[in-house]
């Protein structure tokens, strides 16, 4: 399956190599184009299927290759690994979970103390990420150093595998998911009315900065950012929603953070699901940012629009998404493609 | 210019929403302009194209920009008895909010309430305590009104207090009237000028960064309001209400341009009227953008000084006001060049 090896392939930002090549690999064939811009991003064209005079529109989709993670930062005399973050995570998610340091994946693990020894004010403490180091079976610097190296990137050692109910569990479901339904539209079709260009981000985590230079690039008329997304719907004690439904159907940003969704492009993904019967749910709106944030900014500005799967504990060593809300949002999409030219001004 | 000033400030438009503000404007602007569009983003470019000048040199491209959007809040999720959770739009403060009222795009009113109710004398109250009640007793008839990610405004009527004027959105709704009505007064024009009304100033400035990427201008000034130190036991800050239009020197996002600022005070000076410079520890404006859009533009911004900014009664003095019209229209008359 697909998810199942982009969710294990290792990607964190600054380092995406692997999770671009395999992507490459699946859709070579599927596009008329590809290149590599300079800071790391996939840049794929599909051309579209009519062959009037007219300058064919743009759309672009977006989805991020970048995962967030660890860097070694030190490598103490014992031969354990200090690191600090790439990207947010919580600090109360790291300890006991396996990882693999480097791009040669030496496994190790974020070591912590046994209950036994901790003391009682201790029991009700975070450990910070200064306090913890990465374990890798070593037993000085030397020997530590002939197989990692400081600047190295640690991903979390998550194997992908099913759950009850049709859902997933997996590391980096954000944003391999949208990886994933990207790759599965350009798939689909043969031609999409507009010229489609998928692109293929790096370093979102850290500051939507390959979305930036790939909108510049591309200068698109209509832009969509493929996202797995914030949910939190288990019970909660105050009536407040969650931020999406796991199973609830493709979840389309009103506004986040970082932007304003175009409200013709929304109006549109609202339509195409209605008259189709394609499931969706909002997302709760100012939660998190994503590459829309950066697109919709390109030179004269670009409508944009996000559109996610729900993903349980997203930026945590595991995350679960349910297999139908994926097929959603690539059913909607592409609906949603041929439906665009609606939204063109009449010539 | 109190009507036209009274009409742009009632009118809605939180960020993201500046529909009816912008056809307000459009409205007012379109006789007196040779060109207006709208951009992908929202933001209403107007040009007025520089008389020729004989010489064939051509004109300066001058960039004169003051924002549509206002803060507000978006609502997040509508409970079963039909009480709306929000989120902010832009710089909100959880006190301003107590005893007000918003209102949204479509007319439906609400008024604030807080969890609890009390608050303790130590504590300041936080925004996901509050609430806005529609009035509805339940979800589905709430749901009837409004809908997750509608966005409401303050609503509050404009009012005079002497010589002062109190409003709602007067940052930047001001900035608005000040560009209208040096349209409308402009007398000659050796410059191609952009009159550019900007979307989402209020949530990081983003419709000026793609209307400066699209006029390209050679020179840019922002209008807006900004905050003074002239209430009892205030934070010192040399920005006084009435003795005039304020020229900034910087903010937290951005040192004006010095050849901008001193265009602005040789034309101060020029026309005797008051003037103050503006030394803000917070900000930013849409100038922050403007300066660094594609190989940098000179940027500076003309503020009105502004109090109880980001409140429902925020108060500017209208001799600014007109002060600050006679000053950009001598600036523009002339041909600018730094
Ligand atoms: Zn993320
Ligand atoms: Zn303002």
């Amino acid at each position: 399956m697909l998810l199942q090896s982009l969710s294990e392939a290792c990607g964190l930002s600054g380092n995406e190599a692997e999770v671009r090549n395999l992507i490459l690999k699946e859709v070579q064939g599927l596009v008329d184009e590809h290149r590599i811009d300079s800071l790391g991003n996939l840049i794929t064209l599909k051309r579209c299927s009519s062959t009037g005079a007219a300058r064919p529109r743009r759309v672009m989709i977006a989805a991020h290759m970048d995962e967030v993670g660890l860097m070694v930062t030190h490598i103490e005399k014992s031969g354990h690994l200090r690191f600090s973050k790439v990207g947010g995570l919580d600090d109360r998610t790291l300890l006991s979970k396996v990882v693999l340091v480097g791009n040669d994946r030496v496994p190790g693990v974020i070591g912590a103390k046994p209950i036994h020894l901790l003391k009682e004010k201790e029991r009700h403490q975070v450990v910070e990420t200064d306090q913890m180091y990465i374990d890798i079976g070593t037993s000085s610097k030397e020997e530590t150093e002939r197989a990692v190296k400081r600047g190295d990137y640690v991903a979390f050692a998550t194997r992908f595998s099913r759950l009850e109910g049709g859902l997933v569990k997996g590391k980096a479901f954000d944003d391999r998911a949208g990886c994933a339904a990207l790759i599965e539209l350009l798939r689909g079709r043969g031609s999409y009315p507009s010229d489609l260009y998928g692109v293929f981000t790096v370093q979102e985590e850290i500051g939507l900065r390959g979305a930036r230079v790939a909108a510049y690039a591309v200068e698109p008329d209509y832009a969509f950012a493929f996202e797995g997304t914030v949910c939190d719907d288990l019970p909660k004690k105050k009536d407040l929603s969650p931020t999406t439904i796991l199973g609830g159907g493709a979840a389309i940003t009103l506004a986040d953070r970082s932007f304003f969704a175009d409200k013709r492009l929304v109006k549109l993904l609202v339509e195409t699901a209605e008259k189709n019967g394609v499931p969706y749910q909002f997302k709760q709106p100012m939660v998190g940012a994503t590459d829309a944030g950066r697109i919709h900014l390109a030179r004269e500005g670009v409508p944009s629009v996000a559109v996610a799967v729900p993903c349980r504990y997203i930026h945590s060593p595991v995350n679960i998404l349910s297999l139908s809300d994926f097929e959603n949002l690539v059913r909607l999409m592409s609906l949603a493609l041929v439906a665009l030219p609606t939204l063109w001004p009449s010539p | 210019m109190k009507e036209l000033i009274a009409r742009l400030v009632e009118a809605y438009g939180p960020s993201g929403n500046e529909e009816q503000v912008r056809a307000l404007i459009q409205d007012e602007i379109k006789a007196h302009v040779d060109e207006a569009r709208v951009d992908a983003l929202g933001n209403l470019v107007a040009l007025l194209k520089s008389d020729p000048d004989g010489q064939g040199k051509p004109p300066t491209r001058v960039m004169v920009a003051a924002h549509m959007d206002e803060i507000g809040i978006i609502v997040t999720h509508i409970d079963e008895k039909g009480f709306l959770r929000f989120a902010p739009i832009g710089g909100l403060t959880p006190l301003t909010l107590l005893g007000n009222r918003a209102v949204f795009a479509n007319g439906v009113m609400g008024t604030f309430g807080m969890e609890k109710r009390e608050i303790l004398p130590t504590e300041k109250p936080k925004l996901d305590r509050m609430f806005l009640d529609i009035g509805t007793p339940d979800k589905e008839s709430a749901l009837k009104l409004v809908s997750v990610g509608d966005a409401a405004a303050f609503s509050r009527g404009f009012a005079q207090a002497g010589n002062r004027l109190l409003a709602k959105a007067m940052d930047d709704r001001i900035g608005c009237a000040i560009l209208i009505q040096v349209v409308k007064t402009l007398k000659k024009n050796p410059n191609d000028i952009y009159f550019v009304f900007t979307v989402q100033e209020e949530v990081g400035c983003r419709g000026a960064v793609t209307s400066t990427y699209g006029v390209q201008p050679d020179l840019a000034i922002a209008v807006d309001a900004t905050d003074t130190g002239d209430t009892p036991e205030s934070r010192p800050m040399n920005v006084t209400l009435g003795k005039g239009p304020a020229i900034k020197v910087k903010d937290a996002g951005m040192l004006a341009h010095p050849a901008v600022r001193r265009l602005l005070v040789e034309a101060a000076k020029g026309l005797g009227i008051p003037y103050q410079l503006e030394v803000l520890e917070g900000g930013p404006t849409d100038a922050m953008v403007m300066q660094t859009s594609r190989e940098g533009v000179p940027s500076g911004v003309v503020s009105i000084p502004c109090r109880y900014v980001h409140s429902p009664s925020e108060m500017v003095d209208y001799d600014d006001v007109t002060n600050a019209v006679k000053l950009l229209t001598k600036v523009l008359e002339d041909r600018v060049a730094i």
